[in-house]
This record gives C-alpha cells, sequence and structure tokens, in this order.
C-alpha cells in the first residue's frame, strides 16, 4: 500500500512540475495587472489579426483534412490498391517529421525556383509567404489525426453492417451516410479534435513559409514568438492564454470523444 | 505530400554531393544535430521511465480527481507548442518565481521537449495495462514472487513494447521540435542550438541548400524511427489474427 | 425465383473456395448447403448474394443472369451469422432500412415493421437498440430486416451459429413454421447436420469446395454416395474397408451366423440412448446404439464377450 503511495506521489509531482505549474504561471502572468490590461493586449490590432488569421487556416485545412481522412481511411480499410502498404506508411509521415522540415519542402516546391512556384505565379496566384502556403503546411502536419483516429474503429465494426445494407438495397452513398458515418462518428469527432489542436498551434512549418509579414502573414503562434522577443510579454502571455483557453476546450472535447477503452 | 518532399532532396544536392556533404559537416551543423540527438536520447529515456510509472498510477491506483489528471495528460497535444515553450519560460526562466531558471541552457531544452512528449509513453502504454489482467499478477504472487520481481518478470515484459513505440514516437517528435524550444534555448550556436532552429536559421539567411541538406538528414533520421515504430507495431501485433 | 448456379469456380490466391459447383435450387423450396468448415457453403452463398463475384461460372435468379450484379440489384435478403445489426439503430430502424432506401412512404413502412415486429415476435422492443437485446432476439430482428423488402431469395449464413443450443433449436423450428408460410426460395448454410435434416427440404452436402450429394435428408442419410457423406450425415464404424451405422450392429451373448466376438469396453447411458463401446478381436474400436430396455436385456458389463453381426454395411469404391 505504502509503494502505491509514493507511486501516486511521484507521478503527481511530475506532472505538477512538467506539466500545470508552467500553464498556471502564463494565466498568472496574462492576468498579473488585471483583466483590462489583458484586454487591451489580444484587442490590439496585430494580436487580433494574427488570431483571426489562426482561425481562419484552422477553418480551412480542418475540413479539408476530415474529408480527406476519411476518404483515406476508407481506401486503407476497405479497398485493395497496388502501393497501398506505402501509403499506409507514408500517412505517419508527418508525425515522425519535423515541421521546419515540412516547411522548407513547401518552400521548395512552391517557391519562386521551385518546381510549381513560377506555374502559380504566371497564373497570378501567390503561394508562398502567403495563406496558400500556410493552408498547405497546416494540412500537411496535421494530415495523420483523422485517418489514425478512424482507421481502427473501420477495422473494429468490420464491413458486415455495410455488406447487410448492400443487400437490402442500399447503394454506396446510402451505405456510406446511413451506416459508415454513423458507425465511425466518434472517431471522426477525435480526429478532427486533434486536427484542429495541431492546426491551431502550428509554428515551425507556418514559420518558414509565411514570410512572417507583420499584420499580414502572421498566425497567433508567430506573433506569440515575435512579441516575446520584442520584450511585449504582455502581448505574448495574452495571446497564449487565448490559445490556452482554446487548448482547454480542446482538451475536453477530447475526453469526450476519447475512444472508451482508452480512459481507463 | 510527396511532391514536396521530392523537391526537398532534389534541391538538397543540385549543387553537388560536396556542397551536401559541406552543409552538413560544418561544426555549427554537427554541433546542432549533436545536440539534438543527445538532449532527445535523454528526455525519450525519461519518459520511459516516468510515462510508464505516470499510465501505471492511471491504470491501477484510483484517487479523487483521477479523471482531470487522466484528461491532462492530452494537454501537450492540445496546447500549440510556442504556448508552451512561453509556460516553461513563465515558470522556470530569468522571472521566475520559484527561483529556477533554466532558459538559454540544455536543461531548458529538455524540459520543453519533456512537454511536449509527455503524452506519448503514458499513451502507447496506458491501454496495454488495461487489457493485462490481473491474474497474471496474482498467479505470479501465488507461486511466491515479490512485488518487484513481479514487476520486473512479468509486468515489464508486456509493456516493453508499448514503450518502445512510444519511445520511437517520442524521440520523432523530440528531433523534430520547434515551437517550444525556439524561445527557451536562446538558440546560442555551439551551446544551445538545436537542428530544427538550425535550419530555420539558414532559411532565414537565404541558405537554402545549406538547409535542404540538414532538413534530408533529419527526414532520414525520422524514416528511420518510423521503420522502428512500424517494426515495433507489427512484433506487438504478431499474435493477433 | 428459383437459383440456378452453373459451374462457378472461386479462389481465394491458392486456396480453392468453389470448384465447378452446379446446382438448381427451386422456387418455394427450403434448401440447406451443409459441409464441414472451409467447404465453401458460405463463399457458394455469398456468391449467390453478391457479396463475392465467382471467377468463373454464372449465377441466375428467376432466370435471369445476375453474376455481375450489384448485391442491392439482386432482390435478396440476407442474414449474417454474426447479426450484422445496425448497432445505432432502433430495432424498428432496423426493420426499416431496406423500405427507407427505397424511399417508400412512410405509412407504408410504419405499417409493415409493425407486421414484421408480430411476425418475429418483437412487439414492445421496437424502441430498443440491438446491445439491448438477446442474440436470439437480434438475429429475429436480423430475419425482420432481410423479409421486410420481400425479397424473391432468402439466404441465410450460418444463422444460428452463434446462439446457445436451446434458443438454436427454438429459431429452427420457428424458421421452418415461417417458410410453409411464406413459401419464399430460402438458401440456409449450415455445418450442424442436424439442423440441415431437421429444417431443410433438400440437402447440398459440400467439402473442398465440391459438392459431394444433393439430395433429400434420408436420401442422403440411407444412400450416401461417398465416404464422405456416409461419415459426415450420420454416425458411422469403419469395419475393414466396410461403414455401417451404430444402430446397424445388433448384439447377441450367443454366436450367431457370420457373427464374430468382442469385448464390451465401457457402457453410455444417455436415458433413452445406450452407447457400447467395443474393441474387436484386432484391437480396433465399434461402438454400438441401442435402446436402454435391449441394454437391459442382454444384462452386459464392461470386460464381457459378446457376438456382433452388421446388419446393412456399405462399401465405397
Amino acid at each position: 500500500m505504502r509503494s502505491k503511495l509514493s507511486l501516486r506521489l511521484v507521478a503527481l509531482c511530475y506532472l505538477a512540475v512538467v506539466l500545470v505549474g508552467p500553464v498556471v504561471m502564463v494565466f498568472y502572468r496574462a492576468f498579473e495587472s488585471g483583466v483590462g490590461d489583458f484586454w487591451r493586449a489580444i484587442s490590439d490590432g496585430q494580436a487580433a489579426h494574427a488570431l483571426w488569421l489562426t482561425v481562419l487556416i484552422a477553418l480551412i485545412a480542418v475540413p479539408l483534412n476530415t474529408i480527406f481522412g476519411v476518404a483515406l481511411s476508407l481506401a486503407i480499410v476497405r479497398r485493395k490498391f497496388p502501393g497501398k502498404g506505402l501509403v499506409n506508411a507514408f500517412v505517419d509521415l508527418p508525425l515522425a517529421l519535423s515541421p521546419v522540415v515540412v516547411g522548407l519542402a513547401l518552400l521548395l516546391l512552391y517557391g519562386r525556383q521551385g518546381w510549381l512556384g513560377p506555374w502559380f505565379l504566371d497564373h497570378g496566384v501567390q503561394v508562398v509567404y502567403a495563406l496558400p502556403a500556410m493552408v498547405l503546411a497546416t494540412i500537411f502536419v496535421s494530415l495523420p489525426f483523422v485517418v489514425r483516429e478512424v482507421v481502427p474503429v473501420l477495422r473494429e465494426i468490420g464491413d458486415e453492417q455495410e455488406q447487410a445494407a448492400s443487400t437490402l438495397g442500399a447503394n454506396g452513398w446510402q451505405t456510406f451516410r446511413r451506416i459508415t458515418l454513423p458507425a465511425i462518428r466518434w472517431g471522426v469527432a477525435y480526429g478532427v479534435v486533434l486536427t484542429a489542436a495541431r492546426s491551431l498551434g502550428e509554428f515551425g512549418a507556418v514559420n518558414v513559409v509565411s514570410g512572417r509579414i507583420q499584420g499580414k502573414t502572421e498566425t497567433a503562434t508567430l506573433y506569440i514568438d515575435a512579441a516575446y522577443l520584442d520584450f511585449n510579454q504582455k502581448g505574448a502571455y495574452a495571446v497564449s492564454v487565448v490559445l490556452a483557453l482554446i487548448s482547454v476546450v480542446i482538451l475536453v472535447a477530447m475526453s469526450i470523444f476519447k475512444p472508451k477503452e482508452e480512459t481507463a | 505530400m510527396l511532391l514536396p518532399l521530392a523537391a526537398l532532396v532534389w534541391r538538397s544536392t543540385d549543387r553537388g554531393g560536396h556542397n551536401f556533404w559541406f552543409a552538413i559537416s560544418n561544426p555549427q551543423s554537427i554541433a546542432a544535430l549533436k545536440l539534438t540527438l543527445i538532449v532527445s536520447a535523454i528526455v525519450v529515456l525519461l519518459n520511459a521511465v516516468f510515462g510508464t510509472i505516470v499510465a501505471w498510477v492511471l491504470v491501477r491506483d484510483d484517487f479523487r480527481g483521477k479523471s482531470i489528471v487522466n484528461a491532462l495528460i492530452d494537454l501537450p497535444f492540445a496546447l500549440p507548442t510556442i504556448v508552451a515553450g512561453l509556460t516553461l519560460l513563465a515558470l522556470y526562466g530569468p522571472k521566475s518565481p520559484v527561483g529556477i531558471d533554466i532558459a538559454f541552457s540544455r536543461y531548458g531544452i529538455a524540459g520543453a521537449l519533456l512537454f511536449v512528449t509527455l503524452p506519448f509513453v503514458v499513451r502507447t502504454v496506458q491501454p496495454v495495462l488495461y487489457e493485462l489482467d490481473t491474474d497474471m499478477e496474482e498467479a505470479a504472487a501465488s507461486l511466491g514472487a515479490s512485488p518487484p520481481l513481479i514487476f520486473r518478470r512479468v509486468i515489464l515484459p508486456v509493456l516493453i513494447p508499448a514503450i518502445l513505440s512510444g519511445v520511437a514516437m517520442s524521440f520523432a517528435r523530440a528531433i523534430g521540435e520547434i515551437g517550444s524550444v525556439i524561445l527557451i534555448s536562446g538558440n546560442l550556436p555551439f551551446k544551445t542550438q538545436v537542428s530544427s532552429v538550425y535550419i530555420t536559421g539558414l532559411i532565414e539567411s537565404a541558405n537554402t541548400p545549406g538547409a535542404a541538406a540538414v532538413s534530408v538528414l533529419l527526414l532520414a533520421i525520422s524514416f528511420v524511427t518510423l521503420l522502428g515504430i512500424g517494426g515495433i507495431r507489427r512484433y506487438v501485433t504478431r499474435h493477433d489474427a | 425465383m428459383s437459383i440456378t448456379v452453373r459451374n462457378v469456380g472461386k479462389r481465394f490466391g491458392s486456396f480453392v473456395a468453389l470448384d465447378n459447383i452446379n446446382l438448381e435450387v427451386e422456387t418455394g423450396s427450403l434448401t440447406a448447403l451443409l459441409g464441414p468448415s472451409g467447404s465453401g457453403k458460405s463463399t457458394l452463398l455469398r456468391c449467390i448474394a453478391g457479396l463475392e463475384t465467382p471467377d468463373e461460372g454464372e449465377i441466375l435468379i428467376s432466370g435471369e443472369d445476375v453474376t455481375e450484379s450489384a448485391p442491392q440489384k439482386r432482390g435478396v435478403g440476407f442474414v449474417f451469422q454474426h447479426y450484422a445489426a445496425f448497432k445505432h439503430m432502433t430495432v424498428a430502424k432496423n426493420i426499416a432500412f431496406g423500405l427507407e432506401v427505397r424511399k417508400r412512404p412512410q405509412e407504408e413502412i410504419d405499417k409493415r415493421v409493425e407486421e414484421l415486429l408480430e411476425l418475429v415476435q418483437l412487439q414492445g422492443l421496437a424502441k430498443r437498440f440491438p446491445a439491448q437485446l438477446s442474440g436470439g432476439q437480434r438475429q429475429r430482428m436480423g430475419l425482420a430486416r432481410a423479409l421486410a423488402v420481400d425479397p424473391e431469395v432468402l439466404l441465410l449464413d450460418e444463422p444460428f451459429g452463434a446462439l446457445d443450443a436451446r434458443v438454436r433449436k427454438e429459431l429452427r423450428a420457428w424458421l421452418r413454421r415461417l417458410h410453409d408460410g411464406t413459401h419464399t426460395t430460402t438458401v440456409i448454410v449450415t455445418h450442424d447436420q442436424e439442423e440441415a435434416m431437421e429444417v431443410a427440404d433438400q440437402i447440398v452436402l459440400m467439402n473442398k469446395g465440391r459438392i459431394e450429394q444433393i439430395g433429400g435428408p434420408r436420401d442422403l442419410y440411407e444412400h450416401p454416395a461417398t465416404e464422405f457423406v456416409m461419415t459426415f450425415v450420420g454416425e458411422a464404424n469403419r469395419v475393414g474397408g466396410n461403414y455401417v451405422r451404430p444402430h446397424d450392429i445388433s448384439l447377441s451373448l450367443l454366436p450367431v451366423d457370420g457373427s464374430e466376438e468382442a469385448m464390451v469396453e465401457r457402457l453410455v447411458h444417455l436415458g433413452f440412448e445406450v452407447r457400447v463401446e467395443l474393441v474387436r478381436h484386432d484391437g480396433n474400436a465399434l461402438w454400438v446404439q441401442m435402446t436402454r430396455d435391449e441394454a437391459d436385456q442382454l444384462e452386459l458389463e464392461p470386460r464381457q464377450i459378446v457376438n456382433v453381426v452388421a446388419r446393412h454395411s456399405r462399401t465405397f469404391g
């Protein structure tokens, strides 16, 4: 019994030192000189624009990744196609890859001297140092989350219900909408939450492809970095708190959508 | 997805293998890579130990507020990494209220990496522990094994694949991490500059081929880690039909 | 509404699941596909339903070639071994599914669901979810769901395989009564010979992807075409190159014409039936089935020497 208690103590102290303490401190710093100061800091034009841009990118990237992720999961689990093993292996790549490397790779492809950059420029589309590259970078780094959550659920439910629906006269779309989608909805929701978290918090890749033009391509995370280095700590802490509050909402959503067997 | 990576590899060698080699073998690049790998390795080891303990406590122990603690584990996944870096600076930085200042040091980097990789081992070990019936431990105890012996001979062998898989994911994450590290490290060349920040610096100073070369190296390490994870996963599921 | 299977073959990799299958299922009949696991019976059923596509040959339903048709175009009802219940829908919604995807008017759907709930005796459970039902109830829901769209043929894949023995027996009898009422052409897959003999008019016995014999329950038992049929349908003793049913052996205390000696090893009392396990001179085992009264009359004891004679024995070339 004593060893159980001491283990509990070790675990909780570790979490307090590494996790909880620092987070509490940021809140303290942000509200140190009152709510008014906090509000002024985040409603400052540059900070407000950065927060809006972050939300905008997430609003584009998350739905795209959700649709693509569900389609890819269905392909991986239910279909046979050449190169499937390869696709399966590559899906996880963004998780193992430094976001900086992702950013650079996009820069080299869509930049002025890249393979596709000049073509886009000729057609009047500025990709790098603009919104399109930032969205692409965000999509790239948050690509695996929906797939990783949906694939195991699809495996688990098997294809018998789908077969039953087809013998009862449902076509492919009806089967997907009425049988498959309801069965995987929690997995999709959890994947979406993870995708959203990653999109909102992305720094390394967006840092590289955005060019960090203040008031134009500066996201909330980039703003925090710049503000801190500019000795505008109040601004940095205030925007951090906004992102942290969003994280708390995400965290709550995660504990709701998390597959049951993982929540011990 | 593959096209950008292909462009990256192609660009890294477009001034010849000599330049590629030069870019990755210059002392600053090597120092950054060495630091990245060593700190990541230490962090990952700490994670393996503490992550397993946390997972064990969350599965086997019972106390008030356990579900909140359990939800908190995911905080590093939910919190933007730059915010994570800032939070660590707030508590363990120059104006630390607890008198610990690890900013601009290797300890700072380690702290940041510990924060962002904390969930991996916990979340891979937890389900395995959860599935593990207490029968096995009870059987071992009835055969006269002491608790430490039971842990070493009965529990640990079952957990090892999960721990390894969590370790590999943490490692991949740690070597590529930038957001949480960029503020706390101070980015001092040869001292606290990690590879990802080094690459960012090269890009900002318009040395793209150099950045591409170091990136390809990181990419290669990521690949190997990923293959490792795949291997572990296959090993773990070898008993499944 | 008859089913015709012509020269159908199907492989999975190097495994031959179906090898040149030819079969005729008459309109209104109840046919059982019987065989051990891996005999190809489920694959054949799934080919008829369109859930698998044969590599060669053709399948006709009501004279129409459906070999290439999608399952939803074939007008079949399919019942799965593990129910394949739509877990997120209530019992009523499960049953209504086929009608809803056909966009039938709501009134008609409600009325039909009502009828079917009554038919499968699930009235009052309409609002439950599958997880709240027992296995037997879930399978009755599966049947109702398949019957809702008035399928031309009803296909059942080991429908009672996951249920316990008592529920199985009940549902078997109920299925037979249901068929007698509706006369929907029905094909049922089973590995249980008793189940096949009890419900089916026609049994198709399969082994290793081939059909061993097609016939009525009595035909298969009394006139087995092959060694496999003899041993799979009913019990059999192998005596030299001959096969004999355990109830076709007489025991007597005194030698009779053509009898040979054997030693009683063990007596197993199963209520009305008694199994006598014997060892012959050459060391081979043999068992005999008799009624309790017959056994009592002989006053059999273990280690006793008796005389055995086979009444009907069969040899297969």
